[in-house]
Protein backbone atom coordinates (compact mmCIF):
# COMPACT_ATOMS: atom_id res chain seq x y z
CA UNK A 1 0.00 0.00 0.00
CA UNK A 2 1.15 3.10 -1.37
CA UNK A 3 -1.10 5.41 1.04
CA UNK A 4 -3.95 4.48 3.03
CA UNK A 5 -6.53 6.77 4.69
CA UNK A 6 -8.09 5.81 7.75
CA UNK A 7 -11.22 7.55 8.99
CA UNK A 8 -10.22 10.42 7.35
CA UNK A 9 -12.70 13.33 8.65
CA UNK A 10 -13.20 17.38 7.21
CA UNK A 11 -15.12 19.04 9.49
CA UNK A 12 -15.96 22.77 7.93
CA UNK A 13 -17.41 24.38 10.75
CA UNK A 14 -20.96 22.63 11.15
CA UNK A 15 -20.60 21.01 7.91
CA UNK A 16 -18.95 16.99 7.64
CA UNK A 17 -17.18 17.28 4.02
CA UNK A 18 -15.72 14.30 4.88
CA UNK A 19 -16.76 11.75 7.58
CA UNK A 20 -14.57 8.68 8.18
CA UNK A 21 -13.36 8.11 4.99
CA UNK A 22 -10.94 4.77 4.78
CA UNK A 23 -9.57 3.79 1.39
CA UNK A 24 -5.96 2.70 0.23
CA UNK A 25 -3.82 3.54 -2.98
CA UNK A 26 -2.18 1.10 -4.10
CA UNK A 27 1.53 1.16 -5.31
CA UNK A 28 1.72 0.80 -8.99
CA UNK A 29 -1.60 1.47 -9.80
CA UNK A 30 -4.33 4.33 -11.24
CA UNK A 31 -6.80 5.10 -8.49
CA UNK A 32 -10.07 6.89 -9.39
CA UNK A 33 -11.91 9.00 -7.02
CA UNK A 34 -15.26 9.70 -8.22
CA UNK A 35 -18.28 11.08 -7.21
CA UNK A 36 -21.63 13.13 -7.73
CA UNK A 37 -20.94 16.98 -7.01
CA UNK A 38 -20.20 17.58 -3.87
CA UNK A 39 -19.52 14.14 -2.65
CA UNK A 40 -15.98 15.61 -0.95
CA UNK A 41 -13.43 13.98 -3.49
CA UNK A 42 -11.62 17.34 -3.85
CA UNK A 43 -11.40 17.85 0.10
CA UNK A 44 -10.27 14.27 0.26
CA UNK A 45 -7.76 15.59 -2.13
CA UNK A 46 -6.72 18.51 -0.31
CA UNK A 47 -6.42 16.63 2.87
CA UNK A 48 -4.02 14.45 1.30
CA UNK A 49 -1.94 16.79 -0.03
CA UNK A 50 -1.31 19.15 2.81
CA UNK A 51 -3.50 22.01 1.50
CA UNK A 52 -5.79 21.06 4.04
CA UNK A 53 -5.51 19.93 7.55
CA UNK A 54 -7.76 16.79 8.37
CA UNK A 55 -9.99 17.67 11.56
CA UNK A 56 -9.13 13.94 12.79
CA UNK A 57 -8.09 10.19 11.36
CA UNK A 58 -4.36 9.39 9.69
CA UNK A 59 -3.02 9.40 6.35
CA UNK A 60 0.01 6.95 6.20
CA UNK A 61 2.47 7.46 3.20
CA UNK A 62 4.24 4.00 2.81
CA UNK A 63 8.06 6.82 2.74
CA UNK A 64 9.91 3.39 1.52
CA UNK A 65 13.05 3.49 3.58
CA UNK A 66 12.29 5.79 5.87
CA UNK A 67 9.34 3.85 6.58
CA UNK A 68 5.60 5.00 7.13
CA UNK A 69 5.25 8.94 6.98
CA UNK A 70 2.03 10.56 8.82
CA UNK A 71 0.87 12.71 6.37
CA UNK A 72 -1.60 14.66 8.91
CA UNK A 73 1.26 14.65 11.64
CA UNK A 74 4.16 16.44 9.47
CA UNK A 75 1.69 19.03 8.87
CA UNK A 76 1.30 19.93 12.23
CA UNK A 77 -1.47 18.64 14.20
CA UNK A 78 -3.47 20.52 16.96
CA UNK A 79 -2.21 19.41 20.27
CA UNK A 80 -4.30 16.74 22.31
CA UNK A 81 -4.80 16.03 25.70
CA UNK A 82 -2.64 13.21 26.24
CA UNK A 83 0.21 14.87 25.00
CA UNK A 84 0.82 16.84 28.28
CA UNK A 85 1.66 13.41 30.02
CA UNK A 86 3.96 12.03 26.95
CA UNK A 87 6.32 14.34 26.81
CA UNK A 88 8.07 12.90 23.50
CA UNK A 89 4.61 12.41 21.49
CA UNK A 90 4.11 16.53 22.44
CA UNK A 91 7.67 17.95 21.22
CA UNK A 92 7.19 15.86 18.25
CA UNK A 93 3.95 17.32 17.52
CA UNK A 94 5.67 20.74 18.56
CA UNK A 95 8.09 20.45 16.06
CA UNK A 96 6.00 20.14 13.13
CA UNK A 97 3.81 22.78 14.89
CA UNK A 98 6.91 24.86 14.10
CA UNK A 99 8.57 23.75 11.00
CA UNK A 100 6.00 21.24 9.69
CA UNK A 101 3.68 22.19 6.70
CA UNK A 102 2.57 21.87 3.11
CA UNK A 103 6.12 21.39 2.31
CA UNK A 104 6.72 18.45 4.37
CA UNK A 105 3.79 16.76 2.42
CA UNK A 106 5.42 17.47 -0.89
CA UNK A 107 8.93 16.37 0.17
CA UNK A 108 7.38 13.27 1.30
CA UNK A 109 6.69 12.65 -2.80
CA UNK A 110 3.49 13.09 -2.77
CA UNK A 111 2.52 15.87 -5.44
CA UNK A 112 -0.94 17.02 -7.02
CA UNK A 113 -2.27 19.18 -10.15
CA UNK A 114 -5.88 21.29 -9.64
CA UNK A 115 -8.58 21.52 -11.13
CA UNK A 116 -8.34 25.18 -12.18
CA UNK A 117 -4.47 25.26 -13.44
CA UNK A 118 -2.35 26.99 -11.27
CA UNK A 119 0.58 27.75 -12.53
CA UNK A 120 3.36 30.64 -11.74
CA UNK A 121 1.65 32.40 -14.66
CA UNK A 122 4.33 35.34 -14.21
CA UNK A 123 7.03 32.70 -15.01
CA UNK A 124 8.24 30.77 -17.52
CA UNK A 125 7.05 27.24 -18.07
CA UNK A 126 10.80 26.36 -17.35
CA UNK A 127 10.94 28.20 -13.99
CA UNK A 128 8.04 26.91 -13.20
CA UNK A 129 9.18 23.35 -13.48
CA UNK A 130 12.49 23.87 -11.86
CA UNK A 131 10.83 26.09 -8.89
CA UNK A 132 9.69 22.49 -8.15
CA UNK A 133 12.93 21.27 -8.17
CA UNK A 134 14.08 21.99 -4.49
CA UNK A 135 15.89 18.44 -3.75
CA UNK A 136 17.94 18.98 -6.56
CA UNK A 137 18.78 22.42 -7.48
CA UNK A 138 21.80 24.35 -5.56
CA UNK A 139 20.15 26.37 -2.16
CA UNK A 140 23.72 27.78 -1.47
CA UNK A 141 23.03 31.12 -1.67
CA UNK A 142 27.02 32.51 -2.20
CA UNK A 143 26.85 29.92 -4.79
CA UNK A 144 24.24 31.18 -6.76
CA UNK A 145 25.13 34.38 -6.38
CA UNK A 146 29.28 33.59 -7.91
CA UNK A 147 27.40 30.64 -9.84
CA UNK A 148 29.95 28.24 -8.60
CA UNK A 149 30.61 25.29 -10.81
CA UNK A 150 28.51 22.98 -8.21
CA UNK A 151 25.78 25.53 -8.69
CA UNK A 152 25.51 25.63 -12.65
CA UNK A 153 26.11 21.70 -12.34
CA UNK A 154 23.00 21.15 -10.14
CA UNK A 155 21.17 24.27 -12.35
CA UNK A 156 21.97 22.03 -15.80
CA UNK A 157 20.81 18.78 -14.07
CA UNK A 158 17.37 20.64 -12.94
CA UNK A 159 17.38 21.77 -16.76
CA UNK A 160 17.75 18.49 -18.19
CA UNK A 161 15.26 17.01 -15.90
CA UNK A 162 12.70 19.56 -16.82
CA UNK A 163 13.52 19.26 -20.43
CA UNK A 164 12.57 15.31 -19.93
CA UNK A 165 9.16 16.33 -18.55
CA UNK A 166 8.42 18.78 -21.62
CA UNK A 167 9.87 16.58 -24.17
CA UNK A 168 7.52 13.68 -22.66
CA UNK A 169 4.32 15.81 -22.94
CA UNK A 170 5.01 17.20 -25.84
CA UNK A 171 5.59 21.12 -25.09
CA UNK A 172 9.09 21.32 -25.07
CA UNK A 173 8.93 24.42 -27.51
CA UNK A 174 7.37 26.07 -24.78
CA UNK A 175 9.91 25.78 -22.44
CA UNK A 176 10.71 30.18 -22.57
CA UNK A 177 7.64 31.26 -22.73
CA UNK A 178 5.85 32.45 -19.22
CA UNK A 179 3.04 29.88 -18.45
CA UNK A 180 0.17 32.10 -18.34
CA UNK A 181 0.55 32.77 -22.32
CA UNK A 182 0.12 29.17 -23.13
CA UNK A 183 -2.53 27.42 -24.82
CA UNK A 184 -5.03 25.80 -22.27
CA UNK A 185 -4.27 22.42 -22.74
CA UNK A 186 -0.50 23.00 -22.83
CA UNK A 187 -1.50 25.02 -19.42
CA UNK A 188 -2.97 21.39 -17.76
CA UNK A 189 0.16 19.27 -18.87
CA UNK A 190 2.60 21.99 -17.26
CA UNK A 191 1.30 21.60 -14.45
CA UNK A 192 1.30 17.68 -14.29
CA UNK A 193 4.74 18.27 -15.58
CA UNK A 194 5.61 20.61 -12.37
CA UNK A 195 4.03 17.99 -10.45
CA UNK A 196 6.09 15.24 -11.46
CA UNK A 197 9.53 17.49 -11.05
CA UNK A 198 9.11 17.38 -7.26
CA UNK A 199 9.70 13.60 -7.95
CA UNK A 200 6.62 12.14 -6.56
CA UNK A 201 5.69 8.46 -5.80
CA UNK A 202 1.93 9.23 -5.92
CA UNK A 203 0.45 11.99 -7.97
CA UNK A 204 -2.78 13.74 -7.05
CA UNK A 205 -4.90 14.56 -10.54
CA UNK A 206 -7.88 16.65 -10.05
CA UNK A 207 -10.08 16.83 -13.17
CA UNK A 208 -6.83 16.17 -15.05
CA UNK A 209 -9.37 15.52 -18.56
CA UNK A 210 -11.25 18.95 -17.28
CA UNK A 211 -11.84 20.93 -20.60
CA UNK A 212 -10.12 19.15 -22.79
CA UNK A 213 -11.10 17.67 -26.27
CA UNK A 214 -11.70 14.04 -27.37
CA UNK A 215 -8.54 13.91 -28.83
CA UNK A 216 -6.51 15.96 -25.89
CA UNK A 217 -8.25 13.48 -24.07
CA UNK A 218 -7.34 10.54 -25.34
CA UNK A 219 -3.19 11.98 -25.84
CA UNK A 220 -3.77 12.20 -21.44
CA UNK A 221 -5.10 9.27 -21.14
CA UNK A 222 -1.71 7.39 -22.72
CA UNK A 223 0.23 10.09 -20.48
CA UNK A 224 -0.92 8.57 -17.42
CA UNK A 225 -0.48 4.91 -18.34
CA UNK A 226 2.90 5.48 -19.54
CA UNK A 227 3.51 7.23 -15.96
CA UNK A 228 2.84 4.16 -14.42
CA UNK A 229 3.81 1.74 -17.05
CA UNK A 230 7.43 3.65 -17.29
CA UNK A 231 8.21 6.02 -14.44
CA UNK A 232 6.77 4.35 -11.80
CA UNK A 233 4.80 6.73 -10.38
CA UNK A 234 1.20 5.95 -8.78
CA UNK A 235 -2.06 8.09 -9.73
CA UNK A 236 -5.02 8.93 -7.62
CA UNK A 237 -7.07 10.98 -10.05
CA UNK A 238 -10.84 12.69 -9.92
CA UNK A 239 -12.89 12.57 -12.66
CA UNK A 240 -16.03 13.02 -14.08
CA UNK A 241 -15.32 11.31 -17.39
CA UNK A 242 -16.39 7.89 -16.84
CA UNK A 243 -14.61 6.95 -20.42
CA UNK A 244 -11.44 7.63 -19.05
CA UNK A 245 -11.67 6.73 -15.68
CA UNK A 246 -13.16 2.45 -16.70
CA UNK A 247 -10.77 2.92 -19.10
CA UNK A 248 -7.58 3.68 -17.56
CA UNK A 249 -8.07 3.28 -13.79
CA UNK A 250 -6.91 -0.14 -12.09
CA UNK A 251 -8.97 0.55 -8.77
CA UNK A 252 -12.03 2.76 -8.30
CA UNK A 253 -13.32 4.36 -4.64
CA UNK A 254 -16.90 6.14 -5.24
CA UNK A 255 -17.59 8.72 -2.33
CA UNK A 256 -20.89 10.00 -1.53
CA UNK A 257 -21.80 12.99 0.45
CA UNK A 258 -18.48 12.72 2.30
CA UNK A 259 -18.74 8.40 2.90
CA UNK A 260 -17.00 6.03 0.64
CA UNK A 261 -19.88 3.97 -0.42
CA UNK A 262 -18.15 1.27 -3.08
CA UNK A 263 -14.50 0.46 -3.86
CA UNK A 264 -13.31 -1.97 -6.74
CA UNK A 265 -12.59 -2.67 -9.87
CA UNK A 266 -14.27 -0.67 -12.59
CA UNK A 267 -16.25 -3.56 -13.70
CA UNK A 268 -17.47 -4.09 -10.27
CA UNK A 269 -18.28 -0.75 -9.55
CA UNK A 270 -20.26 0.02 -13.07
CA UNK A 271 -22.96 -2.44 -11.53
CA UNK A 272 -23.03 -1.75 -8.03
CA UNK A 273 -26.33 -0.56 -6.63
CA UNK A 274 -25.56 1.92 -4.46
CA UNK A 275 -23.22 3.65 -7.31
CA UNK A 276 -25.99 3.90 -9.54
CA UNK A 277 -28.29 5.53 -6.86
CA UNK A 278 -25.89 7.83 -6.12
CA UNK A 279 -25.21 9.09 -9.77
CA UNK A 280 -28.94 8.61 -10.56
CA UNK A 281 -31.23 9.33 -7.84
CA UNK A 282 -33.26 7.10 -5.81
CA UNK A 283 -37.49 6.59 -6.30
CA UNK A 284 -38.70 7.36 -2.56
CA UNK A 285 -41.29 5.71 -1.59
CA UNK A 286 -44.10 9.14 -1.69
CA UNK A 287 -43.08 9.54 -5.25
CA UNK A 288 -43.59 5.98 -6.34
CA UNK A 289 -47.01 6.79 -5.08
CA UNK A 290 -47.65 9.75 -7.08
CA UNK B 1 22.59 81.07 -9.94
CA UNK B 2 19.30 79.01 -10.18
CA UNK B 3 21.72 76.57 -12.35
CA UNK B 4 23.68 76.26 -9.01
CA UNK B 5 20.79 75.64 -6.73
CA UNK B 6 19.08 73.19 -9.61
CA UNK B 7 21.79 71.16 -9.59
CA UNK B 8 22.81 71.33 -5.45
CA UNK B 9 18.80 70.31 -5.01
CA UNK B 10 19.24 67.35 -7.56
CA UNK B 11 21.75 66.22 -5.78
CA UNK B 12 20.12 66.47 -2.42
CA UNK B 13 17.30 65.02 -3.84
CA UNK B 14 19.10 61.86 -5.37
CA UNK B 15 20.25 61.33 -2.11
CA UNK B 16 16.84 61.63 0.16
CA UNK B 17 15.27 59.21 -2.64
CA UNK B 18 17.94 56.65 -2.74
CA UNK B 19 17.34 56.24 1.21
CA UNK B 20 13.38 56.47 0.82
CA UNK B 21 13.52 53.50 -2.03
CA UNK B 22 16.43 51.91 0.22
CA UNK B 23 13.79 51.70 3.05
CA UNK B 24 10.83 51.23 0.51
CA UNK B 25 12.28 47.95 -0.31
CA UNK B 26 11.12 46.80 2.65
CA UNK B 27 7.29 47.68 2.44
CA UNK B 28 7.61 46.30 -1.18
CA UNK B 29 8.63 43.03 -0.64
CA UNK B 30 6.86 42.26 2.43
CA UNK B 31 3.75 43.22 0.57
CA UNK B 32 4.77 41.55 -2.39
CA UNK B 33 5.02 38.04 -0.67
CA UNK B 34 1.91 38.42 2.04
CA UNK B 35 0.12 40.65 0.64
CA UNK B 36 -0.11 42.52 4.16
CA UNK B 37 1.46 46.56 5.29
CA UNK B 38 4.37 46.41 7.37
CA UNK B 39 4.06 49.13 9.52
CA UNK B 40 7.18 48.35 11.90
CA UNK B 41 9.36 48.39 9.31
CA UNK B 42 9.98 52.57 10.14
CA UNK B 43 10.56 51.40 13.72
CA UNK B 44 13.50 48.82 12.16
CA UNK B 45 15.35 51.34 10.39
CA UNK B 46 14.79 53.70 13.55
CA UNK B 47 16.56 50.33 15.29
CA UNK B 48 19.79 50.79 12.83
CA UNK B 49 20.27 53.86 13.66
CA UNK B 50 20.31 53.42 17.19
CA UNK B 51 22.45 50.25 16.50
CA UNK B 52 24.96 52.43 14.19
CA UNK B 53 25.48 54.29 17.58
CA UNK B 54 26.16 51.19 19.45
CA UNK B 55 28.66 49.80 17.31
CA UNK B 56 30.47 53.15 16.68
CA UNK B 57 31.09 53.41 20.36
CA UNK B 58 32.07 49.22 20.67
CA UNK B 59 34.23 49.77 17.65
CA UNK B 60 35.64 53.34 19.29
CA UNK B 61 36.26 51.02 22.47
CA UNK B 62 37.92 48.20 20.85
CA UNK B 63 40.38 51.05 19.14
CA UNK B 64 39.66 50.47 15.55
CA UNK B 65 40.87 53.84 14.22
CA UNK B 66 40.64 52.97 10.08
CA UNK B 67 37.76 54.65 8.87
CA UNK B 68 37.03 52.59 5.79
CA UNK B 69 37.40 49.06 8.30
CA UNK B 70 35.35 51.00 10.83
CA UNK B 71 32.54 51.86 7.86
CA UNK B 72 32.76 48.37 7.10
CA UNK B 73 32.15 46.68 10.23
CA UNK B 74 29.92 49.11 11.43
CA UNK B 75 27.47 48.43 8.19
CA UNK B 76 28.09 44.29 8.39
CA UNK B 77 27.34 44.62 12.61
CA UNK B 78 24.48 46.94 11.97
CA UNK B 79 23.35 45.21 8.56
CA UNK B 80 23.19 41.58 10.45
CA UNK B 81 21.48 42.92 14.25
CA UNK B 82 18.74 44.89 12.11
CA UNK B 83 17.97 41.34 10.01
CA UNK B 84 17.83 39.67 12.98
CA UNK B 85 15.13 42.11 14.14
CA UNK B 86 13.50 41.68 11.71
CA UNK B 87 13.67 38.26 11.57
CA UNK B 88 12.35 38.01 14.75
CA UNK B 89 9.34 40.62 14.65
CA UNK B 90 7.83 38.33 11.96
CA UNK B 91 8.56 35.05 14.09
CA UNK B 92 6.80 37.01 16.85
CA UNK B 93 3.87 39.36 15.21
CA UNK B 94 3.02 37.91 12.30
CA UNK B 95 3.47 34.41 11.50
CA UNK B 96 0.95 33.31 14.62
CA UNK B 97 -1.15 35.35 12.23
CA UNK B 98 -0.70 34.15 9.30
CA UNK B 99 -3.87 32.24 8.51
CA UNK B 100 -6.15 34.88 10.10
CA UNK B 101 -8.19 37.89 9.22
CA UNK B 102 -5.93 40.26 6.92
CA UNK B 103 -6.29 43.30 9.29
CA UNK B 104 -5.13 40.78 12.22
CA UNK B 105 -1.63 40.85 11.24
CA UNK B 106 -1.92 45.02 10.45
CA UNK B 107 -2.68 46.08 13.91
CA UNK B 108 -0.31 43.35 15.48
CA UNK B 109 2.57 45.35 13.05
CA UNK B 110 1.15 49.14 14.84
CA UNK B 111 1.24 47.18 18.33
CA UNK B 112 4.90 46.01 17.21
CA UNK B 113 5.84 49.92 16.32
CA UNK B 114 4.69 50.95 19.60
CA UNK B 115 6.62 48.31 21.18
CA UNK B 116 9.62 49.28 19.08
CA UNK B 117 9.53 53.11 19.82
CA UNK B 118 9.31 52.25 23.95
CA UNK B 119 11.61 49.83 23.67
CA UNK B 120 14.46 52.18 22.59
CA UNK B 121 12.64 54.81 24.40
CA UNK B 122 13.26 53.37 27.37
CA UNK B 123 16.71 51.75 26.78
CA UNK B 124 17.80 54.58 24.96
CA UNK B 125 16.41 57.67 26.68
CA UNK B 126 13.96 60.33 24.89
CA UNK B 127 16.71 63.22 24.08
CA UNK B 128 17.60 62.79 20.84
CA UNK B 129 21.19 60.96 20.03
CA UNK B 130 24.19 61.49 17.83
CA UNK B 131 26.88 60.07 16.49
CA UNK B 132 30.57 61.48 15.96
CA UNK B 133 31.01 62.25 11.86
CA UNK B 134 33.38 58.97 10.67
CA UNK B 135 33.58 60.39 7.24
CA UNK B 136 34.09 64.19 6.45
CA UNK B 137 34.91 66.18 3.47
CA UNK B 138 33.28 67.27 -0.04
CA UNK B 139 33.75 67.57 -3.37
CA UNK B 140 32.72 71.13 -4.36
CA UNK B 141 32.08 71.91 -8.29
CA UNK B 142 32.64 75.84 -8.58
CA UNK B 143 30.90 77.53 -11.79
CA UNK B 144 33.19 79.09 -13.97
CA UNK B 145 33.56 82.44 -13.36
CA UNK B 146 32.04 82.94 -10.16
CA UNK B 147 32.90 81.98 -6.57
CA UNK B 148 29.23 79.99 -6.02
CA UNK B 149 29.45 76.23 -6.14
CA UNK B 150 27.49 72.79 -5.81
CA UNK B 151 28.86 70.98 -2.65
CA UNK B 152 28.88 67.16 -2.37
CA UNK B 153 29.70 65.76 0.89
CA UNK B 154 31.54 61.92 0.35
CA UNK B 155 28.57 60.37 2.68
CA UNK B 156 25.98 62.15 0.22
CA UNK B 157 27.78 59.99 -2.44
CA UNK B 158 28.41 56.89 -0.58
CA UNK B 159 24.59 56.85 -0.06
CA UNK B 160 23.75 56.89 -4.03
CA UNK B 161 25.93 54.63 -4.20
CA UNK B 162 24.77 52.00 -1.80
CA UNK B 163 21.33 52.42 -3.17
CA UNK B 164 22.50 51.60 -6.54
CA UNK B 165 24.24 48.38 -5.60
CA UNK B 166 22.00 47.30 -2.97
CA UNK B 167 19.62 47.39 -5.44
CA UNK B 168 21.42 46.13 -8.26
CA UNK B 169 22.29 43.12 -6.03
CA UNK B 170 18.63 42.23 -4.62
CA UNK B 171 17.25 42.69 -8.34
CA UNK B 172 19.80 39.98 -9.47
CA UNK B 173 19.64 37.98 -6.45
CA UNK B 174 15.72 38.17 -7.13
CA UNK B 175 15.94 36.99 -10.89
CA UNK B 176 18.78 35.01 -11.13
CA UNK B 177 19.16 32.46 -8.53
CA UNK B 178 17.54 29.76 -6.72
CA UNK B 179 16.23 31.78 -3.51
CA UNK B 180 14.99 34.66 -5.99
CA UNK B 181 12.98 31.82 -7.86
CA UNK B 182 11.34 30.15 -4.92
CA UNK B 183 10.53 34.21 -3.74
CA UNK B 184 9.01 35.14 -6.56
CA UNK B 185 7.27 31.46 -7.31
CA UNK B 186 5.60 31.81 -3.24
CA UNK B 187 4.66 35.83 -4.56
CA UNK B 188 2.91 34.49 -6.95
CA UNK B 189 1.23 31.57 -5.67
CA UNK B 190 2.41 30.80 -1.68
CA UNK B 191 0.05 27.91 -1.20
CA UNK B 192 1.16 26.32 -4.68
CA UNK B 193 4.65 26.69 -3.86
CA UNK B 194 4.30 25.43 -0.51
CA UNK B 195 3.06 22.20 -2.04
CA UNK B 196 5.82 21.98 -4.51
CA UNK B 197 8.25 21.62 -1.64
CA UNK B 198 8.94 25.33 -1.13
CA UNK B 199 9.36 25.96 2.51
CA UNK B 200 7.11 29.24 1.94
CA UNK B 201 7.81 30.39 5.63
CA UNK B 202 11.77 30.43 5.81
CA UNK B 203 11.00 32.08 2.04
CA UNK B 204 8.79 35.04 4.04
CA UNK B 205 11.47 34.93 7.03
CA UNK B 206 14.07 35.56 4.23
CA UNK B 207 12.32 38.16 2.75
CA UNK B 208 11.52 40.19 6.12
CA UNK B 209 15.51 39.82 6.55
CA UNK B 210 16.63 41.60 3.07
CA UNK B 211 14.27 43.94 3.95
CA UNK B 212 15.61 45.19 6.94
CA UNK B 213 19.14 44.51 5.92
CA UNK B 214 18.58 47.06 3.11
CA UNK B 215 16.71 49.17 5.83
CA UNK B 216 19.74 48.94 7.74
CA UNK B 217 22.11 50.23 5.30
CA UNK B 218 20.05 53.12 4.78
CA UNK B 219 19.61 53.74 8.70
CA UNK B 220 23.21 53.45 9.24
CA UNK B 221 24.28 56.20 6.30
CA UNK B 222 21.20 58.81 7.46
CA UNK B 223 23.12 58.47 10.78
CA UNK B 224 26.17 59.15 9.38
CA UNK B 225 25.04 62.09 7.18
CA UNK B 226 22.79 63.68 9.66
CA UNK B 227 24.30 63.17 12.88
CA UNK B 228 21.33 62.53 15.19
CA UNK B 229 18.21 60.52 15.79
CA UNK B 230 15.77 59.76 18.28
CA UNK B 231 13.56 57.37 18.55
CA UNK B 232 10.71 58.70 16.67
CA UNK B 233 12.61 59.12 13.49
CA UNK B 234 10.89 55.49 11.92
CA UNK B 235 7.57 57.06 11.67
CA UNK B 236 7.70 59.77 9.48
CA UNK B 237 10.56 58.28 7.16
CA UNK B 238 8.72 55.26 7.29
CA UNK B 239 5.42 57.32 6.02
CA UNK B 240 7.58 58.36 3.47
CA UNK B 241 9.17 55.22 2.27
CA UNK B 242 5.85 53.85 2.21
CA UNK B 243 4.46 56.31 0.16
CA UNK B 244 7.44 55.67 -1.99
CA UNK B 245 6.62 52.21 -2.30
CA UNK B 246 2.58 52.96 -3.15
CA UNK B 247 4.02 55.33 -5.92
CA UNK B 248 6.35 52.96 -7.69
CA UNK B 249 3.42 50.05 -7.38
CA UNK B 250 3.82 48.29 -4.16
CA UNK B 251 4.89 44.51 -5.15
CA UNK B 252 7.31 45.73 -7.23
CA UNK B 253 11.15 46.18 -6.89
CA UNK B 254 12.33 48.74 -9.49
CA UNK B 255 9.19 50.71 -8.21
CA UNK B 256 10.22 51.19 -4.54
CA UNK B 257 13.66 52.73 -6.16
CA UNK B 258 11.92 54.67 -8.87
CA UNK B 259 9.10 56.20 -5.93
CA UNK B 260 11.88 56.74 -3.66
CA UNK B 261 13.51 59.01 -6.38
CA UNK B 262 10.09 60.88 -7.12
CA UNK B 263 9.42 61.65 -3.83
CA UNK B 264 12.65 62.81 -3.08
CA UNK B 265 13.63 64.90 -5.73
CA UNK B 266 9.68 66.34 -6.13
CA UNK B 267 10.88 67.63 -1.87
CA UNK B 268 13.84 68.83 -2.71
CA UNK B 269 13.46 70.83 -5.55
CA UNK B 270 10.14 72.37 -3.92
CA UNK B 271 11.67 73.19 -0.79
CA UNK B 272 14.40 74.63 -3.49
CA UNK B 273 12.66 76.53 -5.47
CA UNK B 274 9.12 77.24 -3.52
CA UNK B 275 8.86 76.44 -0.01
CA UNK B 276 10.14 74.37 2.27
CA UNK B 277 6.99 73.64 5.29
CA UNK B 278 5.07 72.50 2.76
CA UNK B 279 7.62 70.41 0.66
CA UNK B 280 5.21 67.08 2.40
CA UNK B 281 2.30 68.44 1.02
CA UNK B 282 3.37 68.33 -2.62
CA UNK B 283 5.08 65.32 -2.35
CA UNK B 284 1.51 63.48 -1.14
CA UNK B 285 0.13 65.71 -3.63
CA UNK B 286 1.89 63.57 -6.11
CA UNK B 287 1.08 60.52 -5.05
CA UNK B 288 -2.76 61.41 -4.79
CA UNK B 289 -2.44 62.47 -8.80
CA UNK B 290 -0.41 59.23 -9.43
CA UNK B 291 -3.25 56.99 -7.91
CA UNK B 292 -5.95 59.12 -9.54
CA UNK B 293 -4.62 57.72 -13.21
CA UNK B 294 -2.83 54.78 -11.99
CA UNK B 295 -3.91 52.99 -9.13
CA UNK B 296 -1.30 50.42 -8.93
CA UNK B 297 1.32 52.86 -8.92
CA UNK B 298 3.37 53.79 -11.29
CA UNK B 299 5.56 50.19 -11.95
CA UNK B 300 2.69 48.00 -10.62
CA UNK B 301 0.49 45.37 -11.79
CA UNK B 302 -2.73 45.87 -11.39
CA UNK B 303 -3.99 43.09 -9.71
CA UNK B 304 -5.57 40.07 -11.28
CA UNK B 305 -8.24 38.48 -10.25
CA UNK B 306 -7.30 35.09 -8.10
CA UNK B 307 -9.61 32.19 -9.32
Amino acid sequence: MLLSAQDLTMRFGGVLALNQVSFEVEQGSITALIGPNGAGKTTAFNCITGFYRASSGRLILDGGEEGAIDLLEILGERFKAEDFIHPAAFFKRLYYKMFGGAHRVARSGVARTFQNVRLFKEMTAMENLLVAQRHRVNHNLLAGFFKTAAFLKSEEAAVAEACKWLEFFEILEDANRLAGELPYGNQRRLEIARALCTEPRLICLDEPAAGLNPQETARLNAHIRKLRDQFQVTVLLIEHDMGLVMDISDHVVVLDHGEVIATGSPAEIQDNQKVLEAYLGVAEEGEMRL
Amino acid sequence: MDLIIFVQQLINGLVLGSIYGLIAVGYTMVYGIIGMINFAHGEIYMISAYLTAVFLALLATLGIQSVPLVLLLVLLLTTLFTALYGWSIERVAYRPLRSSTRLAPLISAIGMTLVLQNYVRLGQGAKSQGVPPLIEGHFRLFLTGSDQFVQITYIQCLIIVAALLGMSLLTYLMQKTTLGRSCRATQQDRIMAGLLGVNTDRIISTVFVLGSAMAAIAGVLVSLNYGSFDFHIGFVTGIKAFTAAVLGGIGSLPGAMLGGLILGLSESFFSGFVNTDYKDVFAFSILVLVLIFKPSGLLGVPEVEKV
